[in-house]
């Protein structure tokens, strides 16, 4: 068996496909509608969505992984709704992806560039981790050729470029302080093509799929936030729609991992939660098909898709009311209820260190 | 004579970037070079930063196996702070730590390494009564029926036909070295596809004790997670670990136990019992050295004695004699760069203990793009670990052999029962495919274990112990102006142990020395090769375009590359010196 066909007009439409696996028209919608609820589409977007899906063919797709740790590959095998093997067979003909190809070496390069040469300018390109640009790209090489250049070429035939992570999308862990390789993320190397960040160490499954489903339904880039995320994922704050929120507005916070407020399910924002200053769906969609996110089993929101997070202070620090205003994005009733509920955190900050500091002198147990 | 080197560039079904080079006379491969060729110098990044915030950036090393270095990096900082943690937080990490072997061992069988064993074209001329017949023989699982190997059949036959093969583009199908019959490649395509639907229910274990996964919470002095069993004031339930969670823990081990027991075990004998040249000298036996630091203390990881997994050394292949080995004596654990793109002060001969380590990035290679690296200089970004001067082989067979050469009566129950299945003798677990049983073996092991510390940790709770964090060392101010130590594991890779040096409640130094190092390394000063480069050596190639033999022996090891390109120390200055040639 050899890649002999990529002639498009000769493949079957996801619908035939669906048709002849007998998928029922039902059971169809009924996942049109929890990808458009889940993107936040009005109603009549579900059937337009539908008629787009069934007539699309299966978009070429290669993933590039560059300064990564497969961190982000291995959450889009744990994505629920549309599964990695929906996606594989039914969705996408991912064309090239290091984890999961067959072939290695000669034969998974042919396949890929093949891949590339007969969907110039149509397959989308997914980039997982940073570009070292360092030293003259010797930090990171494949088939003997660096990531910059490969990205170069991969991305001249893209006809979109998804960013997933933090390390494609704002440089992550390897551009973190002092950023010994000379890491970028994407943006910073390609400035012709339309690229989607997908932020988040790793991002949340649906959110992965979810973007990918959303270029491939409405063949366009949806609507994105001022660090190219799309906006229905990063739209707000963790904190503004956690569980929790209401014992910050009490003011009720855990001042340990193991005291009665942490048992309790209370605020952890004095245990360094950035849940105020962080944009992702944790809250709402959560992880792992729902079953918890980190804030609801115990520990504080790390900021994981923002830019530069590895590099703002300690994970155990309160964030300060300077990060809330930097945001510039909260307004109106949510400023108000932050302020207040800042005002009670710095009250309750500055009663926790007055007691460490009684607590220093009696060796607190 | 025809002399031929062999480029597999870049080694896919992997994490990281590798690149194998094999010199081969006449088809057969005489010697062979390993190179990790992505750094990213996070042991710069690690300097300066609060020791409790190192778990978050160690455990971004790998996403695959997302949990080790996170557990080895709070290890590390409570080893340094003699820092105690509760019995509790000691079995959620067990738990934790189980289910990444569970989860990751059996996708890397199926989603990494199956597919150097099982044709799928080939699953195309299957009869799915055939398939349904073969599985039943050798299972009780339930997806067994012919229409469910239909089913299966159809979907690869659609994916094959529609012309865009996507990941499977390419692949060696119809090369020689596949033995399967079609019925049983029908059946392991299935359980492909099996396994990454348990894969997602199974990896929620990690969610409720930490929040998500990949990547899950850690927190030094514990577990970051409350035990809410009570009626809280944010209701029943307030945090994840709740009734309804620990129910949900219960109900995924059982998954995880029945998925091995039904599945993962009696494909990889079956698939073994076709491939039994495999397990002849020739096929990938590597090293013959074999060293585990130990993991699943009953109580703190202090007490070495009281490790499920023993700590010890295993030298020639000499089951009879385990020696003893300790992480902290400097002439033990030495690290080399002569092969490697670094440099030492005390120059390229130099071997150092991790806590004595230097950085220098010192990239000398060629200018890419480049077609062969030299064996001669230097060729790889990961450095050389060496015991006593000697090469080591970490993982899934060093540990079964551990346990083996221990006397550990399940292991022994297990071993047996596999190779009188095979009807082979202990020796043949030196080989690329005794690698694969083993790694069946041990998963077996640790997921019979998940109950007995489940239930340890719901007999603490339902005792009125929800105690899951310690918080007498929390704050920096209480620790001592300069502290070290080191925090070991067995990560489904191998021996994995971190250090760390902490001076005025900062990170001064940290190492990182892991179980791919150990396994990819390049040679050492004395030319010594590491167990990939030593493993391939012997193998006839077929076809040298179709490198599925190397493929073979490489997976094997189930190579993790942005791992073994490690965290090393930050305590030199941080030098980064590139001469291209």
């Amino acid at each position: 068996m050899t890649q002999s066909d990529n002639n498009r007009s000769s493949q079957p439409t996801i619908g035939q496909v669906l048709d002849e696996r007998g998928v029922s028209r039902r059971r169809f919608m009924k996942f049109c509608t929890a990808m458009a609820s889940l993107m936040a589409m009005p109603p009549m977007m579900t059937s337009a969505l539908a008629q787009n899906l069934r007539q699309a063919r299966r978009p070429s797709v290669i993933y590039m992984p560059f300064q990564e740790c497969t961190g982000c590959l291995e959450s889009l095998t744990r994505s629920f709704s549309p599964s990695i093997e929906n996606l594989l067979f039914d969705t996408i003909s991912l064309d090239y992806n290091h984890t999961l190809f067959a072939a290695a070496g000669t034969a998974a390069e042919a396949a890929r560039h093949e891949a590339m040469e007969a969907n110039w300018g149509e397959y989308i390109l997914i980039v997982d981790g940073s570009i070292p640009q360092g030293a003259g790209g010797v930090y990171g090489t494949s088939a003997g050729e660096s990531f910059v250049d490969q990205l170069r070429h991969a991305a001249d035939g893209a006809a979109a470029i998804l960013c997933v992570g933090t390390c494609a999308s704002f440089g992550g862990i390897p551009y973190a302080n002092p950023n010994p390789t000379g890491a970028v993320p994407v943006s910073e190397i390609i400035h012709d093509r339309p690229i989607i960040n997908v932020s988040g160490c790793p991002p949340i499954p649906a959110v992965m799929t979810g973007t990918i489903v959303h270029y491939l339904t409405t063949g366009g880039v949806p609507d994105l936030d001022k660090y190219g995320r799309p906006s229905v994922f990063y739209g707000q704050s963790i904190h503004d729609r956690c569980y929790r929120r209401r014992f910050y507005d009490e003011g009720k916070f855990a001042k340990s991992f193991d005291d009665e407020g942490a048992r309790n399910g209370w605020c952890l924002y004095e245990l360094g939660c950035r849940g105020p200053t962080t944009y992702n769906a944790c809250a709402t969609v959560k992880w792992n098909e729902g079953t918890s996110f980190p804030i609801e089993s115990g520990h504080g929101c790390i900021g994981c898709s923002e830019p530069n997070f590895w590099d703002q202070g300690g994970f155990y620090e309160p964030v300060t009311s300077k990060l809330f205003e930097d945001r510039g994005q909260i307004g109106g009733a949510a400023a108000a209820g932050v302020a207040l509920g800042a005002a009670s955190a710095y009250a309750a900050s500055r009663r926790k260190k007055k007691r460490s500091e009684t607590a220093g002198e009696e060796e607190s147990s | 004579m025809s002399s031929e080197t062999v480029v597999v560039d870049p080694v896919t079904r992997i994490e990281g970037h590798l690149r194998i080079e094999a010199e081969t006379e006449n088809g057969q491969i005489t010697q062979a070079l390993s190179s990790g060729t992505m750094v990213r110098g996070l042991e710069i990044i690690l300097k300066d930063r609060d020791p409790r915030d190192a778990w978050a950036f160690a455990q971004r090393i790998c996403g695959v196996c997302t949990l080790v270095h996170g557990i080895a990096s709070v290890r590390a900082v409570e080893n340094a702070l003699s820092y105690e943690i509760p019995a509790n937080a000691q079995l959620i990490r067990n738990l934790m730590i189980g289910a990444q072997f569970v989860h990751d061992h059996v996708m890397h069988f199926y989603h990494l390494h199956a597919l150097d064993w099982v044709d799928v074209v080939s699953a195309l001329d299957a009869d799915p009564v055939g398939t349904s017949e073969l599985a039943q023989s050798i299972s009780d699982y339930r997806r067994s029926s012919p229409g469910h190997f239909r089913d299966v059949q159809r979907r690869v036959r659609e994916l094959v036909e529609s012309g865009q093969l996507g990941i499977f583009a390419k692949g060696y199908w119809g090369h020689p070295g596949y033995k399967l019959p079609a019925e049983a490649n029908l059946m392991a395509v299935a359980h492909y596809l099996d396994a990454l639907e348990w894969q997602r229910e199974v990896a929620k274990l990690h969610t409720i004790f930490g929040g998500k996964n990949p990547h899950p919470n850690f927190l030094v002095g514990g577990a970051p997670v409350g035990i809410s069993v009570n009626e809280g004031a944010g209701g029943g339930g307030a945090t994840a670990v709740n009734r309804g969670g620990l129910e949900k823990v219960r109900e995924i081990i059982g998954k995880m136990q029945q998925f091995v027991d039904q599945v993962y075990v009696p494909d990889t004998l079956a698939i073994a019992s076709f491939y039994k040249d495999w397990f002849k000298p020739g096929h990938g036996e590597g090293i013959g050295n074999f060293m585990c630091y130990g993991d699943f203390p009953e109580d703190g990881t202090d007490d070495v004695s009281k490790l499920l997994v023993p700590r010890g050394v295993i030298l020639d292949r000499d089951l009879s004699q385990i020696h003893p080995m300790d992480l902290d004596a400097e002439d033990e654990i030495q690290e080399f760069v002569s092969h490697s793109w670094y440099n030492y002060s005390a120059g390229k001969d130099a071997g150092l203990h991790p806590y004595a380590g230097e950085t220098e990035l010192a990239y000398d290679g060629p200018e890419p793009p480049f077609d062969h690296l030299d064996p001669a200089s230097t060729y790889s970004w990961l450095k050389a670990p060496r015991w006593r001067g000697k090469a080591m082989e970490v993982g899934p067979l060093a540990r079964v052999l551990m346990l083996y050469a221990s006397g550990h009566e399940q292991t022994r129950d297990l071993a047996g029962m596999a190779l009188g299945k095979l009807d082979l003798p202990i020796e043949a677990m030196f080989s690329t495919m005794g690698r694969v049983a083993a790694r069946t073996l041990e998963t077996k092991i640790f997921a019979d274990m998940m109950p007995t510390w489940f239930d340890n940790l719901m007999g603490n709770i339902n005792s009125g112990d929800v105690s899951t964090f310690n918080d007498r060392l929390w704050e920096p101010g209480s620790w001592p102006k300069q502290a070290r130590g080191v925090g070991f594991m067995e990560a489904p890779r191998g021996a994995l142990a971190h250090w760390v040096v902490i001076e005025n409640e900062k990170i001064a130094n940290y190492q990182a020395v892991v179980p791919s190092t150990w396994n990819a390394s390049p040679r050492d000063p004395e030319g010594q090769s590491g167990p990939y480069e030593a493993s391939l050596k012997g193998h006839s190639l077929h076809d040298a375009e179709q490198p599925l033999e190397i493929l073979r022996t490489i997976h094997s090891f189930d190579p993790c590359l942005a791992c073994a390109v490690h965290v090393q120390d930050s305590e030199s200055e941080d030098l980064v010196k590139v001469n291209i040639t």
